[in-house]
């Protein structure tokens, strides 16, 4: 059986589906760049729907609460930093432009401010990070108001528990208390999140659940619950839950795989499509070829084989757990083109001793260099093609994990690297091609 | 080993411990001493300043030696093991995979060495019956394919873990016999040749107690040294050996699998359960803490594992460990994998010490008889002419021992069927009531245990995301039965994934690389673990 091979057409190709691919369709929409966006799943789903942009520097304990001031420093400390170099306002614009965007396409996020919020995280620490998931905003200032507030978990998730979130906040919130209720129809056995909150998108649930919350909630002002509460129209099954209840109610995120990160990909393969993007999301890109015309990217999926051609191409594959990068016992290598990777010299020096070391690990400062324009550096050092530009963690001279700094190198690189894609684009558009 | 110079000991607040025998170090060898003693009805304590089996008892392939290993270099360790496989095999059952093994030679490896191999086996009467290379590569299919010879031996497998905790768990319910973990000998009193009261020290809380026993063993293992030091004895000399070894993803052979030559590097692997475990270095060592794998020694194993099975150099490893074996001084030689693998007890009456004694050397398959000989020495001090009953009374289930055992867990819990009994370790299916159960009675269970101390006692956190994610289940759940109620419940995850990465910082690469950064992901970059303050 001869099978029919699709082909797409686009100015630009995003290889990746995590927050830098997704960012970088955001911008390339906003633009007028006719795009294709492919890439299996990335990470979006292991995050907890907070975007950080940086909250600690350099091996530091000290958490930053002001992460403009932050990016100053980092530009004078490490000045490889990818956040280093892009304009301040540049990486401004890009969160203001990803959350409006979120807001617009019905997840409401918090605008960035000028200083960090302080989140709660499934086990009861305290997390520094830029934006938040409207649902989880009430909880922050919850915290930094003390109000009186009931966690109320759910018998049979795993991972989350109530009283650990009281016992390691309650010297700081000493009007925090908990309360564990089964789920309306869920009361036996494993409950699962995800499932929980499809539930909760059907109103007669949410009455039920309502129920359950008003009869628990006790003295408390505000309910914090697990991040639950609807996959589609989060704002509005706690909107609803807050009527039925007559109570503030909040989210926190759980373990991943997470609600909020599902939601976020949900709601980027629904709207993409309607926005003209070309989105082929679950897919791999087998080749990726350059020639005088443009880029061929090569992929199957279940109906077959595609080929998609573009002017020009952004490679947001991630790191080790998306699978942009690969860790060899000899070395550290860039799965697609097998760009240069700048690495430590030997294995020895990949990690610290300690695994919580603040100072963080060698490895994760791992990655492919670019220049000034986000273009990857070939084995000679110049640009591997004129046409290839880079964003993502997946970019050297970076420790996203220890500085809490994932979404902000992603959505400031990408919006960047999209900013250089438009011009080389413009240029060449007009002219010969 | 040395105690604080300010240590002040306040008469009052300190705890004393009465007991006939105490036992020092709570690896197999006193893990079986506790047993031996208690079936002839000693009351015993037993104690060691980390918990069950933290030296090489935890830290070998969990082999269940036939003797063939030893027929070249040592016949008498050869049979001993020989005897010992046979007892154990009858009166352990529960802790042995009977694998059998083979012994396979590789192109490159001596010929002649292979040939005399079955002559050597019959010097001590094991069992040793030759393959042809075919039918070793149906049985082994990963077997090189340059093998040129293959014999079949008596070899299994032995879970050291569940066998230390057997042993206790049956002393404790047979005699007065406790063990107490954490619990670090300072220091002894001695008054005319006779040790009064050892002090001890309990390493989580810090305070500090006076045991006081008619007999004293050392069975310290790598650390007996030391302690035989702290009585003022120079009589132990111990050689300190660092083995370095790694655990695959994958149960790659069915047997047991030895390379037929002179014992050298990365030459055995061993199944246990659902992985395989190759090894070992060999390097001699002055240090006994703080000892982990190397990427030099990991790669060594690799590379020479990869001779004798060539999918060893491209498989999922999720694990690798160190641990210091002590070997007795007076053997000499290049190699110590040539130093004689036998045992010593000694009595201290040479230093002018009635009522201590020293056991050391050895190997895994012969704890039993080392135990045996230190048993029957306490007990004719102690006047006591009960014999030995290890080598024919069947060791019984304990309670709360067997969640050690690979795949045993997920068996347990499809049989009680409870679908609120939820799995809180995913990779090796360890249900939330063995976490209950250890917490409540598996030996050596106390107030807020740490992690650590629950997955010694099972499988949670042996399988491929090395606890990252039951790590946190398991803490969670630790709080919701109120086990844990403060802040520490957080450093006790912390020092857990602290723990499980000393094991994986050197075999990184693969999948390994992508599960490592989710879980700094989550612990670090959500949860904040690397910013804790000690307190």
């Amino acid at each position: 059986m001869k099978e029919e091979v699709r082909h797409f057409e686009s100015e630009l190709a995003i290889i990746g589906s995590g927050i830098a691919g997704f960012a970088a369709s955001i911008f390339a929409l906003k633009r007028g760049i006719k795009t294709a966006q492919i890439g299996n799943t990335g990470a979006v789903a292991y995050t907890t729907g907070y975007l950080d942009l940086l909250g600690k520097i350099g091996g530091s304990t000290e958490i930053i609460t002001d992460p403009w001031k932050g990016l100053e420093q980092l530009q004078k400390n490490q000045p490889d930093h990818p956040l280093s170099r892009i304009p301040i306002d540049d990486i401004r614009a890009g969160f203001d432009q990803f959350t409006d965007f979120l807001n617009q396409a019905g997840i409401g996020y918090s605008a960035p401010l000028d200083h960090n919020l302080t989140a709660l995280t499934p086990v009861g620490t305290l997390k520094p990070t830029l934006c938040v998931p409207a649902t989880m905003e009430p909880g922050i200032r919850a915290l930094s108001d003390k109000t009186p507030c009931i966690i109320i978990d759910f018998k049979g998730l795993k991972g989350f528990s109530g009283r650990q979130v009281v016992a390691n906040l309650k010297e700081n919130w000493p009007g925090l208390t908990t309360k564990r209720i089964h789920f309306p129809e869920m009361e036996k056995g494993e409950v699962y999140p995800e499932v929980m909150a499809r539930a909760l998108e059907v109103p007669a649930t949410r009455e039920k659940l309502a129920k359950l919350l008003k009869n628990g909630a006790e003295d408390a002002l505000i309910i914090g619950l697990p991040a639950v509460l609807g996959m589609h129209n989060p704002d509005l099954v706690r909107a609803d839950l807050e009527k039925l209840t007559g109570l503030k109610i909040f989210e926190i995120p759980t373990m991943p795989p997470s609600v909020p990160g599902i939601r976020l990909r949900e709601m980027f393969e629904q709207v993409f499509p309607h926005e003209g993007l070309t989105l082929i999301p679950q897919q791999k890109v087998e080749t990726l070829s350059f020639d005088d015309k443009g880029a061929t990217l090569y992929l199957k999926d279940n109906y077959g084989p595609i080929t998609i051609h573009a002017k020009s191409v952004l490679l947001a594959t991630g790191r080790f757990l998306s699978g942009g990068l690969e860790a060899h016992i000899t070395g550290i290598t860039e799965t697609l083109l097998d760009l240069p990777v700048t690495q430590p010299k030997n294995r020895t020096d990949w990690y610290q001793d300690k695994y919580t070391d603040s100072r963080g690990h060698a490895l994760h400062k791992a990655g492919i260099e670019v220049d000034e324009l986000f273009r990857p550096l070939g084995q000679n050092g110049k640009p591997y093609n004129k046409r290839l530009f880079a964003a993502g963690i997946i970019l050297a001279h970076q420790d996203w994990i220890r500085a809490r700094s994932g979404a902000g190198i992603a959505i400031a690189t990408a919006y960047k690297a999209v900013e250089t894609i438009h011009n080389y684009i413009s240029e060449h558009s007009s002219a010969k091609e | 080993m040395h105690p604080p110079s300010n240590l002040t000991l306040s008469k009052a607040g300190e705890q004393v411990i009465e007991t006939e025998v105490l036992i020092i170090g709570g690896g197999v060898t006193g893990a079986g001493i506790m047993r031996d003693l208690s079936l002839r009805g000693v009351s015993t304590l037993l104690i060691d300043k980390h918990d069950l089996c933290a030296g090489a008892s935890g830290g070998n392939h969990g082999l269940l030696h036939s003797g063939a290993r030893y027929v070249s270099g040592d016949l008498h360790s050869a049979i001993e093991c020989r005897v010992e496989n046979e007892i154990l095999k009858r009166t352990a059952s529960q802790c042995i995979e009977k694998t059998g093994g083979l012994f396979v030679a590789i192109e490159g490896d001596s010929p002649e060495f292979a040939e005399k191999f079955p002559a050597l086996c019959a010097k001590a009467s094991i069992t040793c019956e030759e393959l042809s290379v075919q039918e070793a590569r149906i049985q082994e299919p990963l077997l090189s394919e340059k093998l040129f010879k293959a014999y079949r031996v008596p070899d299994a497998t032995i879970d050291p873990f569940r066998l230390a905790l057997e042993n206790v768990a049956h002393a404790r319910v047979t005699g007065k016999s406790n063990y107490r973990p954490h619990t670090e000998v300072l220091s002894f009193e001695i008054k005319s040749g006779e040790i009064t009261a050892a002090i001890c020290r309990d390493n989580r809380t810090n305070e500090i107690s006076r045991v006081r026993a008619n007999q004293y063993v050392n069975a310290g293992g790598a650390w007996a040294m030391n302690i035989a030091k702290l009585a003022g004895c120079s009589d132990i000399s111990l050689l300190y050996s660092k083995g370095t070894l790694l655990v695959s993803h994958d149960r790659l052979a069915g047997h047991v699998i030895n390379r037929l030559r002179s014992p050298d590097n990365g030459d055995i692997l061993v199944p246990g359960g659902t992985v395989s475990v190759l090894g070992t270095t060999s390097i001699r060592t002055e240090e006994l803490e703080n000892v982990h794998p190397t990427v030099e020694e990991i790669d060594l194993n690799v590379k020479e594992g990869a001779a004798m099975m060539p999918i060893l150099a491209t498989t999922r490893y999720i694990r690798a460990f160190s641990r210091v074996r002590p070997l007795l001084q007076s053997t000499s030689g290049e190699d110590d994998r040539e130093a004689t693998r036998g045992f010593a007890l000694a009595d201290h009456t040479g230093q002018g010490l009635t009522n201590m004694c020293t056991i050391t050397g050895g190997k895994l398959t012969t704890y039993r008889l080392m135990a045996e000989k230190t048993s029957d020495l306490i007990a004719k001090r102690l006047g006591n002419t009960n014999t030995c009953q290890t080598a024919t009374t069947l060791l019984p289930d304990g309670e709360a021992c067997k969640w050690t055992e690979p795949g045993a867990s997920p068996k347990y819990w499809y049989t009680a069927n409870d679908p609120d009994d939820m799995i809180l370790c995913e990779c090796e299916m360890v249900p939330q009531s063995a976490i209950d159960e250890i917490v409540r009675s598996a030996p050596g269970a106390e107030d807020e245990m740490t992690l650590e101390a629950i997955a010694l006692r099972s499988r949670a956190g042996k399988g491929p995301c090395q606890g990252s994610f039951c790590g946190i289940r398991i803490c969670s759940h630790l709080y919701d039965c109120g086990h844990y109620h403060d802040k520490t419940g957080l450093y006790h995850m912390r020092d857990f994934f602290n723990e499980r990465f000393k094991g994986t910082r050197t075999i990184i690469w693969g999948q390994q690389a992508a599960q490592m950064e989710l879980a700094e992901a989550l612990h670090c970059g959500l949860l904040g673990l690397d910013n804790l303050v000690d307190e």
